[in-house]
């Protein structure tokens, strides 16, 4: 009896504790929705900022945010891939390959102010790419690579042993047998792991403040070697600097609305892929 | 050399780490013959087949000593391609294991990689393995449905049909029916029976009546030692050593 009492009250903790966690975030989708989803109009998404940043849109920023994100993920998805498929398939397993592994995990915890350090030191000053979409691009590549490489080699061993012997056994080369035997069904797994990536990218700030983002720009960034602004630098800007908070603060809700959406609706993308190659694979 | 002899196994010690799995194991596999390898379980019968088409030493730490001859040619002398000897040798394992991939391109898959193109070629390489694999009835009419929604047993008669798309010499099959219902077992059987006439045929069983019923060859193991090795008959109707009789009698194991 006393037992099953224990229980009880155990599991109500629990079933609190998810409640304050549902809670909380249902605060915070609800409290920027409530104050972003107003200043969503037409002209916010498709022009430029006005009068000292009090009207007009932000367009700028979502296309900067947008160049940042493709230009990181065209950066780091590849190199990822390829050093999990190093990491899993080639290396001796051993010692070395171990610390390696390990280095990697412990790169993923480097707090992101110190990725915008490094491109700094880098990207815009050691090769000279200056403040400019490729050194944001670069440094927020780098800051997702091992999450992307944590993804890609877990998908990877989650492959079974048994479709590489077969395909071994049919003759097929290592480099055969990972291209059509391994990574197929472990394309899923790779890709949840990029599109988290995605929503990192979109959202961090400090690894663009020295790297490529600024507050202001006129018209759009014609290459990559060009400043541009993002949107979480833009909601940074709008709540520390200019003249009239209160227009600021509204613009930067809607900033953080066109945030939130973005970074969702990429989860859910990553949630339909993997149901989907679920299903797939029985 | 004895023309009828396909592989030819001499003074062979396998070693997982420093465990060893088969010592000093010599014998010749005829050429279109089915041999059976039967013994306890762990005694060493996957481990001798996957040293046919050196499956093993995708695993790390282990050591193979002695030679094998495909053909009269040593598959473990570093002039050999590793690629080409398994493209020789196909392999059917103990749980069927078809691709995520629909049927079509299961069995197109060897193709595929051996670097085949042609379209039609492959289309009708496909129909005729899978009618020699006996299947082609049950799903001529779904080739491109995952290969994962067939049935075990229709999963197995797939993966040889598979195998038998890259034109084997030999068909190493580790116990191709352990997973399967009688009815499975039986249909695999009769193909097995069937596909002796093109292939050579090593197949290791836990099942004493399986090796009896198909094998013209039975090879007995112990503790990765080769007890004895001769005509079924003989094996199953005198052995000549007290432990395959205790064996086959069911005294142990
Ligand atoms: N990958 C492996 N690593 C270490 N030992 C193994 C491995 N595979 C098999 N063995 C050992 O080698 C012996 C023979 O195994 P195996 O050839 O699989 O036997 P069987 O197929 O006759 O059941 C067993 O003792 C087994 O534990
Ligand atoms: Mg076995």
């Amino acid at each position: 009896m006393r037992k099953k009492i224990g229980q009880r009250i155990g599991f109500s903790f629990l079933f609190l504790f998810l409640l304050i966690t549902l809670l909380s975030l249902g605060t915070i989708i609800y409290f920027i929705v409530a104050k972003g989803a107003g200043a969503i109009s037409w002209q916010f998404l498709t022009q430029s900022p006005k009068d000292a940043m009090t009207s007009g849109g932000v367009a700028p920023a979502i296309i900067g945010t947008f160049y940042l994100i493709l230009g990181s993920i065209a950066f780091s998805f590849p190199l990822g891939l390829a050093c999990a498929i190093y990491l899993c398939e080639y290396s001796p397993k051993g010692y070395i390959i171990n610390i390696i592994r390990i280095s990697i995990n412990n790169l993923a915890g480097v707090p992101s102010v110190v990725f915008g350090l490094f491109g700094l030191a880098v990207f815009v000053k050691f090769f000279g790419f200056g403040v400019s979409i490729l050194s944001g691009a670069l440094t927020l590549g780098i800051m997702v690579l091992p999450q992307i490489i944590s993804a890609s080699q877990e998908a990877l061993l989650a492959v079974p042993q048994s479709y590489r012997e077969a395909s071994f056994a049919l003759g097929a080369t290592p480099w055969k047998t990972i291209k059509k035997a391994v990574i197929p069904p472990a394309l899923p797994g790779i890709l949840t792991g990029v599109i988290l990536s995605v929503g990192r990218v979109a959202g961090e700030t400090a690894p663009i403040i020295f790297t490529a983002a600024t507050l202001y720009k006129r018209g759009y960034p014609n290459s990559i070697f060009e400043e541009v602004m993002a949107l979480p630098y833009h909601i940074y800007g709008l709540m520390t600097e200019g003249t009239h908070p209160a227009q600021q603060k509204e613009i930067a809700y809607g900033c953080a609305f066109i945030l939130l959406v973005l970074v969702l609706s990429i989860s859910f993308l990553a949630i339909i892929i993997r149901q989907r190659q679920r299903r797939k694979n029985g | 050399m004895d023309n009828n002899i396909r592989i030819e196994v001499k003074d062979v010690n396998f070693y997982y780490g420093k465990k060893s799995a088969l010592q000093n194991v010599s014998m010749d596999i005829k050429k279109n013959k089915i041999t059976a390898i039967i013994g306890p379980s762990g005694c060493g019968k996957s481990t001798l087949i996957r040293l046919f088409n050196r499956m093993n030493e995708l695993i790390p730490n282990t050591k193979m000593e002695g030679t094998i001859n495909l053909d009269g040619e040593n598959i473990y002398s570093s002039k050999i391609d590793v690629v080409e000897v398994r493209r020789q040798i196909g392999m059917v394992f103990q749980k069927p294991n078809p691709f995520p991939k629909s049927i079509f391109e299961n069995v197109a898959y060897g193709l595929r990689v051996n670097g085949i193109k042609d379209k039609k070629y492959i289309r009708e390489k496909v129909e005729k393995s899978l009618k020699n694999a006996a299947i082609w009835e049950e799903v001529k009419n779904r080739l491109f449905d995952n290969a994962l929604g067939l049935s075990g047993g229709q999963q197995q008669r797939l993966c040889i049909a598979r195998a038998l798309a890259v034109e084997p010499e030999v068909l190493l099959m580790d116990e191709p029916c352990s997973a399967l219902d009688p009815t499975s077992t039986r249909k695999i059987e009769e193909l097995v029976l069937d596909l002796k006439k093109k292939y050579t045929i090593v197949i290791v069983t836990h099942n004493m009546q399986q090796a009896a019923r198909i094998a013209d060859y039975t090879a007995f193991f112990m503790m990765g030692d080769l007890i004895e090795y001769d005509i079924t008959d003989k094996i199953f109707t005198k052995p000549s050593k007290k432990v395959t009789e205790d064996y086959i009698t069911g005294r142990f194991g």
